[in-house]
């Protein structure tokens, strides 16, 4: 495969004067030193992507995922290193495209045709296409000030979309769109993947970045923290995300040879996760329907004032199933002192379809792990759903039905 | 660069039909707003002027002539006005599609420089009509118009396009402009003839690049004659090198200034 999209080295600084004079000095006085300093957005980032392939960038506000975007798609400008991409080129980024409020959504969608460097003839060609794609009906001979945010995505991604491009870049754009258009649209950039698009996502979606991506690389403060499997990334994420404190974070490859994040300030840590059959037998295969326990020990290393154990069930994509804590539950403990062990037996029934799970673990001391995050273990435990009693059946949950037919 | 521009061509085109669309378009008349406005200024001027003032320039007998004298002043300084103008905004105007979008910039001022030619080339066909109608044409030395607009909006370009890419950095040079063009305007003999300064004065105006302009412009239309093209070329020299400084200007900054809007 040949490389699509070559970023070498690049790095961003926004300039920064000291005094409001200072640049007005600069460009006035010839060979004088620089007045600025450079405010690194971006540094030294480097990766590339073959033609094809999915990428999808992750990280928090101001890591620099669109600034990134907009070096690659030239509306910015690196400071330093090169972007090389190869093919045309269709970016969706922030909201709308720069739609002219007053002008008709057909006339807007025009323009940004010719932005995008299509000829007249090209777009009219594609225009039935894009009015029945986006679906606003007679509102595309409306003036967009007249359109609602939903309506002018659903514009702007079938005008950057009409004609497939060999690179497709979208920045969060789809996030605003209703979940019908969401779908819509994510069919449509699966059916150019598949015909050999390039797509670099940006997106806080797990979803879309597991389902859709390839791979994907993680931004933190302008650097690459991290690249590899989305499932990974996602999950080194959501790690970060809780960082507070001296947290700490690390991924180790379990005994199944997948990496396993562990992340947390550590006072309460997971000593060990099995599950157990109604037999009280420690079990990696569970049958449809089958009545088991999740068996999670604790030990607390610090007195703390509360302690909240959370598990999510998740699917082999890194799907959520099933999700929940004891704080939901309304068993939260309090007052813990240092050196407690303390065993949770959670009893649920197996309602999933046959497949592979694994459960992710967390301690903190509130509903979310954003405050306190003990410990975070993902891939805490895995175990394999199998069909053995039951009528056969495809799909992620039982529901075993009782059917009643009529015949005359 | 011509070539990004001829590639962008269409973008261009539908640019400056947009802005002609917008001006007009929630107006029920539309498009007779752009010959009624530059009739109503010429009706104006020649009612007050040449009726009720009863002005006269001197040396010009006919009684429109104070009128076509303004007329020819106003409508080329109207058009040094919205091109400079116009372009030392355009890159702030359009923050929207420049964020967003990735094409070359250097569309925005060329649409803002062809709209305010047509918009220009409208009030002058209405202009020239009243010329005609009065039978006040100048005949043949018109054709010399040609040169002066070339040079009158090459000048125009290159201080735009210069003070529209330091625009960018310095907002304070918008604020400027608003004076200067004020001071600009009077320091021009577009209201008054020259013939009435003292010498002193017309020495020191002869330093102002659009009186050489705008005097070829009244000696055409007012009296009828070729007109003294020295000072004009020279301009022009200074226009094509207004032109460069802008071009490099442009060049070194247009990276940069994504980064500022």
């Amino acid at each position: 495969m040949s490389t699509s999209i070559q970023v070498s080295n690049v790095s961003k600084g926004y300039k920064r004067y000291t005094g409001r004079w200072d640049r007005l000095i600069e460009w006035v006085v010839p060979n004088s030193r620089n007045r600025h300093n450079l405010k690194w957005v971006l540094k030294d980032i480097h990766f590339t992507v073959k033609a094809g392939e999915a990428l999808g960038i992750i990280g928090m506000n101001g890591a620099g995922k669109s600034t990134l975007l907009k070096i690659i798609t030239g509306t910015a400008q690196q400071t330093t290193g090169q972007v090389q991409i190869y093919g045309k080129v269709a970016a969706l980024l922030e909201l709308g495209m720069g739609f002219h409020p007053d002008f008709t959504g057909r006339q807007n969608a025009i323009m940004s045709g010719q932005l995008m460097g299509y000829s007249l003839d090209e777009i009219m060609g594609c225009m039935k296409d894009i009015e029945s794609f986006a679906e606003i009906g007679t509102a595309i001979d409306e003036p967009v000030r007249t359109y609602s945010s939903g309506m002018q995505v659903r514009l702007a991604f079938s005008v950057a979309t009409a004609i497939r491009p060999d690179v497709l870049i979208v920045d969060e754009a789809l996030s605003v769109g209703d979940a019908y258009f969401q779908h819509k649209s994510f069919a449509r950039i699966r059916e150019f993947r598949e015909k050999g698009t390039t797509l670099l996502l940006v997106s806080h979606d797990k979803a879309a970045i597991q389902s859709i991506c390839d791979r994907a690389i993680l931004l933190n403060e302008g650097t690459v923290l991290k690249e590899g499997k989305p499932e990974e990334i996602m999950d080194y994420y959501n790690a970060l995300l809780a960082k507070k404190g001296n947290i700490t974070v690390r991924q180790v490859l379990n005994e199944e040879g997948k990496v396993q994040t562990i992340s947390g300030t550590g006072e309460a840590e997971i000593d060990s996760a099995y599950l157990m059959n109604c037999r009280n037998e420690k079990i990696k295969v569970v049958g449809v329907g089958e009545k088991i326990t999740l068996c999670v020990e604790v030990k607390i290393n610090l007195d703390i004032p509360q302690l909240v154990m959370g598990y999510m069930i998740k699917d082999v994509h890194g799907q959520t199933i099933y999700g929940t804590n004891t704080y939901h539950k309304e068993l939260p403990l309090k007052n813990l002192c240092k050196g407690e062990t303390i065993k949770y037996n959670i009893t649920f029934v197996a309602t999933m379809g046959p497949g592979n799970y694994s459960i992710t673990l967390a301690l903190t001391d509130e509903d979310t792990h954003l405050n306190n995050n003990y410990q975070w273990k993902d891939l805490a435990t895995i175990f394999s759903v199998v069909n053995l009693l039951y009528t056969q059946f495809v799909g992620c949950n039982w529901m075993e039905p009782t059917i009643h037919i009529d015949r005359n | 660069m011509l070539k990004t521009i001829f590639q962008y061509r269409h973008f261009i085109i539908s640019c400056v039909t947009r802005e002609f669309q917008s001006r007009y378009q929630r107006s029920l008349f539309g498009s007779a707003w752009a010959v009624v406005n530059p009739l109503a200024m010429i009706f104006v001027y020649t009612i007050i002027f040449s009726q009720v003032m009863k002005a006269k320039l001197p040396g010009i007998d006919s009684s429109f002539g104070y009128s076509i004298f303004l007329c020819s002043g106003t409508l080329t300084w109207g058009l040094f006005t919205e091109i400079v103008g116009r372009c030392t905004t355009v890159f702030l105007d359009n923050a929207n599609i420049i964020k967003k979008l990735n094409f070359p910039r250097i569309c925005l001022p060329i649409t803002v420089v062809c709209t305010a030619i047509i918009n220009f080339s409208i009030i002058s066909c209405v202009f020239l009509l009243f010329l005609i109608v009065s039978g006040n044409f100048p005949g043949i030395p018109i054709l010399s118009v040609v040169p002066l607009l070339i040079i009158l909006i090459l000048f125009s370009i290159g201080l735009g396009i210069t003070l529209g890419v330091i625009n960018v950095f310095f907002r304070d040079v918008g604020q400027f402009l608003g004076i200067v063009m004020q001071f600009w305007f009077w320091v021009t003999p577009i209201v008054y003839p020259i013939a009435i300064l003292p010498k002193w004065a017309v020495g020191f105006l002869n330093w102002n690049p659009m009186m050489q302009i705008i005097r070829g412009f009244q000696t055409v239309f007012v009296e009828q004659k070729w007109p003294n093209m020295e000072g004009p070329v020279i301009v022009g020299l200074i226009s094509a090198g207004l032109c460069l400084i802008a071009l490099r200007l442009y060049r070194n900054h247009v990276g940069e200034m994504v980064d500022e809007l």
